[in-house]
């Protein structure tokens, strides 16, 4: 059985049986290895993908939940970097080991895209389904409130 | 050229008890002059730097990133002594096949081993390549400048290094003796250089061994049992094998794994095969609740590592404290994965390994193969924090590709794998007992650790030291554990206070049963044991009614760690015998790492719940002494991040277990600091440009605690000597 969707403004699918979780279908079937696997019962952030425009967790989204949707993940944020969360990334040198970041990256541009200028309690309290084990956390508020601020 | 002072042994007094042992056997002193850094067992210049006919440099170290930038600041050192820009230097790291072995990157000494190596051999190529273009100009070399590549005669004449290659012979050994440069005109080191590897981080850039795609990839998994020690008695593997997918059942004794086409289809065919297996399971867990007098009653090599006797004491007031430490998972974000490929008789293993040279030497005992056939590459994994599952699945995969030889197999550990399988940072009991003489100030300190060993690491023990190698149907066994000697030490790693009192004694219980599995957790014994001194230092103040920093600052004479100690205070605004109102406090932690490596003060702020039981860090200061800072965004991070993570491990960080096995097998059985729990960090470095560059990416852990267990005390008047400040222990501490 097929499951037809689009990635990143383009046409997509998969013949992945429909329990698939659609992590899998990403990084294998497409080949996007930017989202990540963290731990496969949402509870870290790592997998953080949009679906028609709100975040979800792609280790639990079943392919048949995806069907005719629309997909982004972190390749499909801008074609070269100038999102402004991925500038903002930069400009605050946020990463340590990187692995979260994807996750933390999609997390963050679902909060702006409904709430473009945040305060820092709305984004630690948005943010707060993303794991980061190396302690970046307060370099991603910052981060935030930079692309918010610099758009 | 300007000659700077220069005095070489400031590079190898890091070393400590090497440098020692060195000195003391003539026969060696004779044989090889001493080479600083990792130069002393990779002593060609080539192994470390080769220039180009175009003029650049390939740069080699055995350092691995682990997301701590060390790959950057390495770079940023040979750079600035080669005098080439960044975009001339490509460096490669961690590869059997290709670079110099550093061992582990590990113990915080990346900056202090390799940075070395790097700087004295960049420098030495550097002397090399305008000592040819005096020859080739008919000038004294000291008559030349030198930048970007170029050397360049005062009459305005130029060579390019790659001009000179053909006569430049790097294939000698180092001698060290060109001085590096100043740090006056350092322009690379120092500056907060952005890191290579971060683009591709923020943008889904391939960046990962969990990223690696080959053509022909399988994918596989593998079946733990329920406990250690178990085995396998029966499989029923006939329906998994003919699963979607499935391209092989890999069974040796009670090792256990399966290889198919695709990820999702090995994912199915693990849990399959899981309910197709049968254990005997091995012997039962310890008691959760009587651990701590399980690990003091193991047999113990006990060593008195530190002793000072003075004038004896009489008349003080005695105080006595006992801490535990739980067992700590690394809890790495990404679990732990690696790729194998057996080709033509030969293994090339991808991996996140701390060391693939030790890696390596596992691997050919466990494959029963030369190491000579076998190649490690590290590739990034998410960070690690120390020994997780890295090694182990390295030898699972190596274990899976050999059974499809020609195509590469991609083992992914689960969740539950990475919680359940990992080596633990080591459960820990300390005992501190002290007298107070009428001056107020310490007169007699005694402490003892109890520990097993912090490292169980590839070839830190005789016999093999990864995983499946003790499951197969020959199996292989560790050999016993070691502690490395004071200074640095294991589970007595900094038990040694920094303090000077006038009558210490301190002793090392080194446990080596080890009911459950353990190694290196980031710090290792140190943020056991800076928990510990350091809350007795408080009680201690308390006692003589004396302000924690100025009865540290009464006990210390070391300026540097005076310096951070007031640094920090000040920052905080720390006021003199600051009361607690009863859910809010203030506590501080000094410690320096290793009492060799970075100096660090921690003041935090601690706010709680009492009803619940909740504690939290809203905000903690930091000052912090480096030597010789080389990128300080990245030291700033690692401190930063160090802290956040140590109040994670503080406030909630303990593996679970019962009889019958481990408890913790997602972020819902092993709790940890999400955002919303995140203290608000500063940090102040002090650039110290003429001392040597100090480890620092495990400085601030053990600080970190002791000032938001001291902050607790302060704010609560109620000391709790157990970790973590979990809701039910700081509950039941208000009865």
């Amino acid at each position: 059985m097929t499951t037809n969707f689009t990635v990143n403004g383009r046409a997509a699918s998969t013949d992945a049986p429909s329990s698939t979780p659609l992590l899998w279908v990403i990084r294998e079937g497409l080949k996007l290895t930017g989202t990540k696997f963290g731990c496969g019962t949402g509870l870290c952030g790592a997998c953080t993908v949009h679906i028609d425009g709100k975040r979800a967790f792609s280790c639990q989204t079943q392919v048949s939940e995806v069907a005719g949707k629309s997909i982004t993940t972190i390749e499909g944020l801008s074609a070269d970097s100038s999102h402004p969360l991925q500038k903002a990334w930069l400009a605050e040198r946020v990463p340590q080991c990187g692995y979260c970041q994807s996750g933390q990256i999609m997390s963050a541009a679902d909060l702006l895209k409904q709430n473009p200028k945040p305060t820092r309690e709305q984004i630690v309290a948005h943010m707060s389904t993303n794991l980061c084990r190396c302690g970046t956390y307060q370099r991603i508020v910052r981060a935030v409130e930079r692309a918010a601020r610099e758009g | 050229m300007n000659v700077p002072s220069f005095n070489r042994r400031e590079f190898t007094t890091g070393l400590g008890a090497l440098v020692v042992a060195f000195s003391l056997d003539p026969k060696l002193a004779l044989a090889q002059e001493r080479l600083p850094g990792s130069l002393q067992n990779n002593r060609k210049l080539d192994a470390w730097i080769r220039i180009g006919a175009n003029g650049s440099a390939t740069v080699f170290t055995g350092k691995v990133e682990l997301g701590q930038g060390i790959v950057t600041a390495l770079a940023q050192i040979a750079a600035e002594e080669l005098e080439l820009p960044l975009a001339r230097i490509r460096m490669i790291s961690g590869d059997t096949g290709q670079t110099p072995n550093e061992g582990q990157t590990a113990g915080s000494q990346s900056i202090e081993n390799s940075g070395t190596a790097l700087r004295m051999a960049a420098a030495e190529v550097r002397g090399m390549l305008i000592d040819l273009a005096a020859k080739r100009l008919a000038l004294a070399a000291d008559q030349l400048s030198v930048s970007d590549g170029i050397i360049a005669a005062p009459d305005g004449r130029k060579v390019g290094y790659g001009e000179l290659v053909a006569n430049l012979d790097l294939g000698r050994e180092a001698n060290a003796k060109t001085p590096p440069k100043p740090a006056a005109s350092h322009k690379l080191v120092g500056k907060p250089i952005a890191r290579f590897d971060i683009p591709a981080k923020v943008t889904g850039g391939a960046a990962y061994v969990q990223d690696l795609r080959f053509p022909g990839m399988l994918h596989g998994r593998v079946v733990r049992p329920p406990r250690y020690g178990s085995k396998l008695e029966s499989l029923d593997d006939i329906a998994v094998k003919n699963m979607p997918g499935v391209v092989a059942v890999v069974r040796d004794g009670s090792f256990l794994g399966v290889v198919a086409a695709r990820e999702e289809q090995a994912i199915k065919a693990r849990a399959a095969l899981r309910n197709a297996a049968k254990w005997a399971p091995g012997p039962e867990l310890p008691d959760p609740a009587r651990v701590f007098d399980v690990i003091r009653s193991l047999p113990s090599k006990d060593s008195t590592i530190a002793v000072k006797s003075g004038s004896p004491v009489t008349g003080a007031r005695t105080f006595e404290a006992l801490y535990t430490k739980p067992y700590m998972s690394h809890g790495s974000i990404g679990p732990s994965c690696a790729l194998a490929e057996f080709k033509d008789g030969k293994m090339t293993v991808w991996t996140h390994s701390q060391g693939v040279f030790p890696l390596r030497a596992e691997l050919a005992k466990t494959l029963n193969m030369p190491a000579a056939a076998i190649r490690c590459v590290h590739t990034e994994g998410a960070g690690c924090y120390g020994h997780n599952g890295a090694d182990d699945v390295a030898a699972d995969a190596a274990l899976l590709a050999r059974a499809v030889p020609g195509r590469p197999v991609r083992l992914q550990w689960m969740r539950d794998d990475e919680f359940g399988w990992e080596p633990y940072g080591p459960a820990m009991v300390m005992r501190a007992k002290a007298a107070l003489g009428s001056d107020g100030k310490i007169a007699d300190w005694e402490y003892e650790v109890w520990s097993n060993s912090h490292s169980t690491r590839p070839q830190s023990t005789s016999g093999t030291n990864v995983l499946p190698a003790w499951y197969l149907a020959e199996p292989q066994r560790m050999g016993p554990p070691t502690s490395p000697p004071q200074p640095a030490g294991g589970g007595d790693r900094n038990a040694i206070p920094l303090y000077e009192f006038p009558n210490q004694r301190v002793i090392h219980h080194f446990v080596q049963d080890m009911p459950i599995r353990v190694s290196a957790l980031r710090t290792l014994g140190a943020y056991a044991n800076v928990f510990a001194l350091e809350s007795f230092m408080d009680e201690l103040a308390s006692a003589a009614g004396a302000d924690p920093v100025a009865f540290r600052l009464a006990h210390l004479t070391d300026p540097r760690a005076r310096a951070v100690i007031e640094t920090v205070a000040r920052k905080a605004g720390w006021t003199g015998n600051q009361k607690g109102d009863g859910t809010r406090g203030r506590g501080i932690g000094f410690a320096k790492y290793k009492n060799l490596a970075t100096y660090v003060a921690v003041v935090a702020d601690v706010e709680l719940d009492r009803t619940s039981g909740v504690v939290r860090v809203p905000r903690a200061w930091a000052a912090v002494d480096s030597g010789l800072i080389i990128n300080p965004d990245g030291l700033a991070n690692q401190i930063e991040g160090g802290i956040v993570q140590s109040v994670s491990w503080t406030l909630m960080e303990e593996v679970r277990f019962d009889k019958n096995g481990i408890l913790a097998r997602d972020w819902a059985s092993y709790s940890v600091l999400t955002m919303s729990d995140a203290p608000k960090v500063e940090v102040e470095l002090i650039n110290r440009p003429n001392e040597r560059p100090l480890g620092a990416g495990e400085a601030s852990q053990g600080p970190t605690v002791a000032a938001v267990v001291n902050a607790f005390a302060n704010a609560t008047g109620k000391r709790i000597r157990d970790l973590p400040l979990k809701p039910e222990r700081v509950r039941a501490a208000f009865g």
